[in-house]
């Protein structure tokens, strides 16, 4: 299924906002939303919330031959899943130009950086080497995939541990975890992707983008640091026009948010361990009876109420009092009552009155008309008037001049009088 | 790799280069009949077929065609003879689909998309013979079969592979000196305006060389298109010569 396309009042608006620095959720031009790790239950298993965005990372491991250029390092291997279950937009079993980017550029960020020692992954050079597999798997899409599954798959790595291995002689032995301690890998650095988007031809930049400005972004620029200050990789994507100037800004963004970022996954994994130490139940199982599993859980939203309760009061002070209540029952005209509290009913009044009106024009009306009727037998009388014709408005145009001298007994003015004339000409017709 | 010395105390490279000297690069353009452009262009021994056919109809599935602007359809290939080891699929693998929309990425911005709206332009490029630096041998050989097919650009394209060694920058990469673990950044470049149509860098390099080594890659860039200028001058007047004007 295709993604339904953003229409263009949607689109207006969201650069519009972009342009006066205001963002959908509130976020200012370079702040994060908030990032939530959490482990499973087994080593290796992690799952980052990056606002709505949510990941799973696993890393599992295997003995295998290594590769023949290489007979005495580990093997990494990199697997980014989107499943339909994350966006309808992805498709399942086909390889799309999105996942392409995102394998890629998981693998340079983290295996062409060498951030894993690979080295220490051989168990017998030449025959056996640990391979290691790192599956990310999104569970829900709401912007910004590359940074939540970089943040995901480095955590994962991190977490994870490897069973011991004894050589004795020709023989190796994989120990079980209840025999021997598993080993953690050994990790140089943590390499941490930061994306940057850029709107209307590079003007604007906004950091971590979620879905929506992902979809009227024009361009990408995604870096990849380490907390010192390292740069892993750099990809730009989108056709856009970079310039050199917003390469060096950008990078010098993405070294504080990369510093932040790590000081929260080391106090995640160590919160983790504390919390394996203690024996108590930990990781995902923990959350499991408290329904937060689900991607589109409530989390505490954090309210201003300091003051509200003097601003309620205040509201009510300055609020107008009601109207008079009236003594129940009330008959305001025969035919409607009121029982109760409250202010007045006018239902019904208006009406009546409005009936009344209209029934005294119509009096009026016919009044006037015979009024004219007289007139026009003046006039014929008179004998001045050169044609009578058909038409009731010359009538009345000729009436005008003559009216001063020869109707002393008409006392109603002009207007009235045009207004007996059409009306005159309505019921006729 | 420790074995290799990649810039020697008197500052020449293994290929007997100055840090910041390109390899020879060598291009014709209009090498095809049937293809509405075409061009070969060697850097050094890397080379490269690049073929422009379009801006022509939409083709296979009408759904892709864009309403304001041309599709542009990047297919990157690498002959089965190109490397060291034969490879066994010239295309469809990851990397090369990666590159693909890299190309896809650095035309879309450079060619002038908006005048042909609800068409398709095909770019086809094949490494004959791959020596490092395929990616910007790819966007040097594409924008001459642009070229050669008429298709409006806001500029030449100028691809550059920078590499960094002991806190010097080295232009246009060899194989020898890629493989060797050496930080190395592609940059696809608008020469005039300086602008940046694509940029990636792999493997680590401290935030503070990066602005050297862009600058590097940017005057590397402005070297290449000055001889893609040349060739495409060249080019005209032969055929000019040819049809006798």
């Amino acid at each position: 299924m295709k993604d339904t396309p953003l229409c263009n009042c949607e689109r207006d608006f969201l650069l519009k906002a972009i342009e006066e620095k205001k963002r959908l959720d509130g976020r200012q031009t370079y702040d994060y939303r908030k990032i939530k790790i959490t482990f499973g239950t087994d080593y290796g298993c992690c799952f980052v919330d990056l606002g709505k965005t949510r990941v799973m990372a696993q890393v599992s491991c295997e003995l295998v031959a290594p590769k023949d250029n290489r007979p005495n390092e580990g093997i990494m291997f990199f697997n980014v899943e989107l499943s339909p279950m994350a966006s309808p937009a992805f498709e399942q079993g086909r390889q799309s130009e999105l996942s392409v980017k995102l394998n890629r550029q998981l693998e340079r960020c983290l295996r062409n950086s060498k951030c894993i020692d690979t080295e220490s992954l051989c168990v017998v050079s030449g025959e056996k080497v640990w391979q290691i597999r790192v599956d990310v798997h999104m569970l829900n899409h709401d912007g910004n995939l590359m940074d939540a599954v970089s943040i995901a798959a480095i955590t994962a790595l991190c977490h994870f541990r490897r069973p011991d291995v004894g050589i004795q002689g020709d023989e190796v032995t994989v120990y079980s975890p209840e025999e021997r301690d598993p080993i953690p890998l050994s990790i140089y650095h943590m390499p941490i992707s930061v994306s940057f988007s850029f709107f209307q031809e590079g003007t604007y930049l906004l950091v971590d983008p979620c879905e929506r400005e992902e979809r009227v972004m024009d361009g990408l620029l995604m870096i990849a640091m380490n907390k010192h200050r390292e740069i892993c990789s750099i990809q730009s994507s989108g056709g856009i026009m970079l310039l050199k100037e917003q390469v060096m800004r950008c990078s010098k963004i993405a070294s504080v948010k990369v510093s932040e970022i790590t000081e929260l996954i080391n106090k995640a994994l160590e919160n983790d361990k504390k919390a394996r130490k203690a024996g108590g139940r930990c990781g995902f199982a923990e959350s499991m009876p408290q329904e937060r599993i689900t991607a589109l859980k409530k989390d505490k939203t954090a309210v201003e109420m300091t003051d509200v309760s003097e601003r309620a009061n205040e509201i009510v002070q300055k609020a107008e009092a009601l109207p008079q209540t009236v003594p129940s029952p009330v008959v305001p005209v025969p035919g409607v009552g009121q029982v109760g509290q409250g202010p007045q009913n006018t239902w019904g009044l208006d009406e009546e009155e409005d009936e009344e009106d209209s029934d005294e024009e119509q009096e009026e009306q016919v009044t006037k008309m015979e009024e004219e009727h007289s007139e026009n037998k003046e006039e014929s009388r008179g004998g001045e008037v050169v044609e009578i014709s058909d038409s009731e408005e010359e009538e009345v145009v000729i009436l005008h001049p003559e009216k001063p001298d020869r109707t002393p007994k008409n006392t109603g003015s002009t207007s009235h009088q045009k207004v007996a004339a059409s009306s005159k000409k309505r019921t006729k017709k | 790799m420790a074995g290799l010395e990649l810039l020697s105390d008197q500052g020449y490279r293994l290929d007997g280069r100055k840090a910041s000297e390109l390899r020879k690069v060598q291009a014709r353009m209009g090498v095809f009949a049937q293809a509405d452009g075409s061009a070969y262009l060697e850097q050094g021994n890397t080379k490269a077929l690049a073929v422009v056919y379009g801006p022509h109809e939409i083709r296979g599935s009408r759904s892709r065609a864009l309403h304001d602007r041309a599709v542009i359809n990047c297919q990157y290939s690498m002959a089965t003879f190109s490397t060291a080891e034969r490879k066994r699929r010239p295309h469809g693998d990851r990397k090369s689909t990666e590159m693909s929309l890299h190309l896809k990425q650095t035309f879309e911005a450079a060619v002038m998309t908006q005048l042909y709206p609800r068409s398709q332009i095909d770019i086809y490029v094949k490494i004959l013979q791959s020596d490092g630096g395929n990616y910007s041998v790819c966007v040097n050989a594409a924008t001459l079969a642009v070229i050669d097919a008429g298709i409006p650009m806001r500029d030449y394209v100028c691809a550059c592979t920078v590499g960094f060694v002991d806190e010097t920058p080295l232009a246009d990469l060899c194989y020898a000196e890629e493989s060797g673990g050496v930080s190395s950044l592609a940059l696809a470049l608008l020469p005039r305006g300086g602008q940046i149509a694509l940029l990636q860098m792999d493997a680590r390099l401290h935030q503070d060389h990066l602005e050297t080594l862009i600058e590097a890659a940017m005057t590397a860039c402005k070297g290449v298109s000055k001889v893609l200028d040349e060739v495409v001058r060249q080019h005209l007047q032969e055929v000019s010569v040819l049809t006798g004007e």
